[in-house]
């Protein structure tokens, strides 16, 4: 407990009010304790490491990272899905794996050891894939691989996994990897819908034979797809407008000039 | 121990690295049965596409042939495979669907063995060749299929390991195969010349100028599809000889015994 008593002699001095105090004292304990038996397991502050990434702290729209592969992959829903998928399970586990070591880890080489893991999971899900989901693991082929360079998963290790207990950097893996599969999601469902007119392969639309008189659907109105859609910039502008609807949702999101 | 020294880092680093080669060495294994399967079933379904059969008919209804339904009906429609010497003489110790092309292609040619698939469609005899070549950064490959003259191109399938997506790897778009159909691969005087893929095609429609319209920004990869197709093909081109003589020799005792 002597973190706690040293959190409360930094306090005083600054002339805050009690409450803030309390509020102020309550943070730094979340950030400085490494125990978590006193806490229930899905207390508000281990919540908040799942739901936090999905809103307000997304890694795509809020910390702009792993933009690389939102452009790459969004053209259909079903490869979004699993990319979305298996970026969860290799930064839950990787994020797992990291705070286990972090004990041990010879902080000289803690770079190092980060990404040992991180390619080994990755080299596993790829393996995985190709057994079980041959077709999408072609088509993700080189993505898959990149989970490696993709900047959240080695950020959350450094930044989180390194300085907190297994089951917070469990949930916090799982959280940053879900906000940025959220976002693919959300992507892939509009450059599927508005590019070819299918979701998950199925056509929404309804049928577009090359004659007008033989399709269904919208297309029998004349509605036509918009080919620009599956091109990587339209994946650019649609992250954009979801930054845009996020921010005038949230202003406090919005940096100063 | 101290953690900062250095034989505790290279204790560290050496059990590491020795957790992981293992974890991964055994995944490797497990997982390689479904994946062999994988891959040997993507094979069958990619021979038939190029005859055609890209659906299949199921209780009356039409239905996509998928890769887990390959195997029964590649065993349904593949009527013969064969593997080649380059004289054209049948190879009986070799069986031809477990022939490696990447082995293979790196043998004289006259030591190589050429596997040719002869698929059966409504009463229609297709031959399927195996192609391999190179593209701009690595690997392609694919299969072409020939009508009954040995001629025309009934269809083909490509793919590739690492063309670049959105230029190279556009020769797996059906747009890109679907320009091959009923192409000839010899030219007017009876030549053999493959299909060539051309930059800048003029020929519209047109399937006697033995060349299809190449893919912007993919010229290399357009020249490894040519130049594998010519490469690949000259080589059955002894057999097929033989087998042109068979069919006129079936075709005069069939006139023949209906005199």
């Amino acid at each position: 407990m002597k973190n706690e008593n040293h959190t409360d002699q930094s306090l005083k001095n600054q002339g805050l009010t009690e409450e803030e105090k309390a509020q102020k004292k309550k943070e730094m304990i979340f950030f400085v304790s490494d125990s978590e038996e006193k806490e229930s397991f899905l207390s508000k502050q281990n919540m908040k490491l799942l739901s936090d990434p999905l809103n307000n702290d997304n890694p795509i729209t809020v910390q702009v990272l792993g933009i690389c592969s939102a452009l790459a992959i969004t053209a259909q829903l079903e490869p979004a899905v699993v990319m979305a998928l298996a970026v969860i399970a290799v930064m839950a586990f990787s994020n797992m794996i990291v705070s286990l070591l972090r004990n041990y880890i010879p902080s000289r080489i803690r770079i190092i050891v980060q990404l040992v893991v991180v390619a080994s999971l990755v080299a596993m899900v790829d393996q995985i894939l190709k057994a079980y989901a041959y077709d999408v693991s072609k088509q993700l082929s080189i993505f898959i691989g990149l989970i490696i360079t993709n900047c959240i998963v080695m950020g959350r290790l450094e930044a989180f996994a390194l300085g907190n207990g297994v089951y917070k950097s469990f949930l916090d893996g799982i959280g940053n990897a879900a906000g940025y599969g959220l976002i693919l999601v959300i992507v892939a469902f509009f450059r599927e819908l508005l590019g070819s007119g299918t979701l998950f392969g199925f056509e929404v639309l309804g049928h577009q034979a090359p004659d007008i008189a033989d399709s269904t659907g919208l297309y029998a109105i004349g509605y036509e797809n918009n080919g620009l859609m599956l091109l990587a910039p339209m994946a650019l502008i649609i992250v954009g407008v979801l930054i845009w609807i996020q921010r005038s949702k949230n202003r406090q999101l919005i940096e100063e000039a | 121990m101290n953690k900062n020294s250095n034989a505790y880092t290279f204790i560290f680093a050496i059990a590491m690295v020795l957790v992981v080669a293992i974890t991964l060495a055994f995944t490797a294994q497990a997982l390689q049965p479904i994946q062999r399967k994988n891959v040997k079933q993507e094979k069958m379904q990619r021979i038939l596409f190029t005859t055609g059969l890209d659906s299949v008919e199921v209780d009356g209804k039409k239905t996509r042939l998928s890769r887990a339904m390959a195997q029964k009906y590649f065993k349904k429609y593949v009527t013969k495979q064969v593997a080649l010497d380059n004289q054209g003489n049948e190879l009986d110790d070799v069986n031809a669907f477990k022939v490696d092309l990447a082995k293979e292609i790196n043998k004289d040619v006259d030591k190589q063995a050429y596997p040719l698939y002869v698929v059966e469609v409504e009463g229609e005899e297709f031959y399927v060749i195996p192609l391999r070549g190179s593209g701009l950064w690595d690997a392609i490959w694919g299969y072409v299929a020939l009508k009954g003259d040995l001629n025309t191109v009934k269809g083909a399938v490509f793919d590739h390991k690492g063309e670049t997506a959105g230029l190279g790897a556009e020769i797996t778009k059906t747009y890109f195969q679907k320009s091959f159909e009923n192409e000839k691969i010899m030219d007017k005087n009876g030549n053999f010349v493959g299909v060539t893929v051309e930059k800048g095609y003029q020929g519209g429609t047109d399937k006697d100028d033995n060349a299809v319209n190449a893919i912007s920004g993919a010229t290399v990869t357009g020249d490894g599809v040519s130049d594998m197709i010519e490469e690949r093909i000259k080589h059955y081109l002894p057999y097929f000889k033989t087998q042109t003589n068979v069919k006129t020799e079936k075709a005069e005792k069939q006139v023949a015994s209906g005199k």
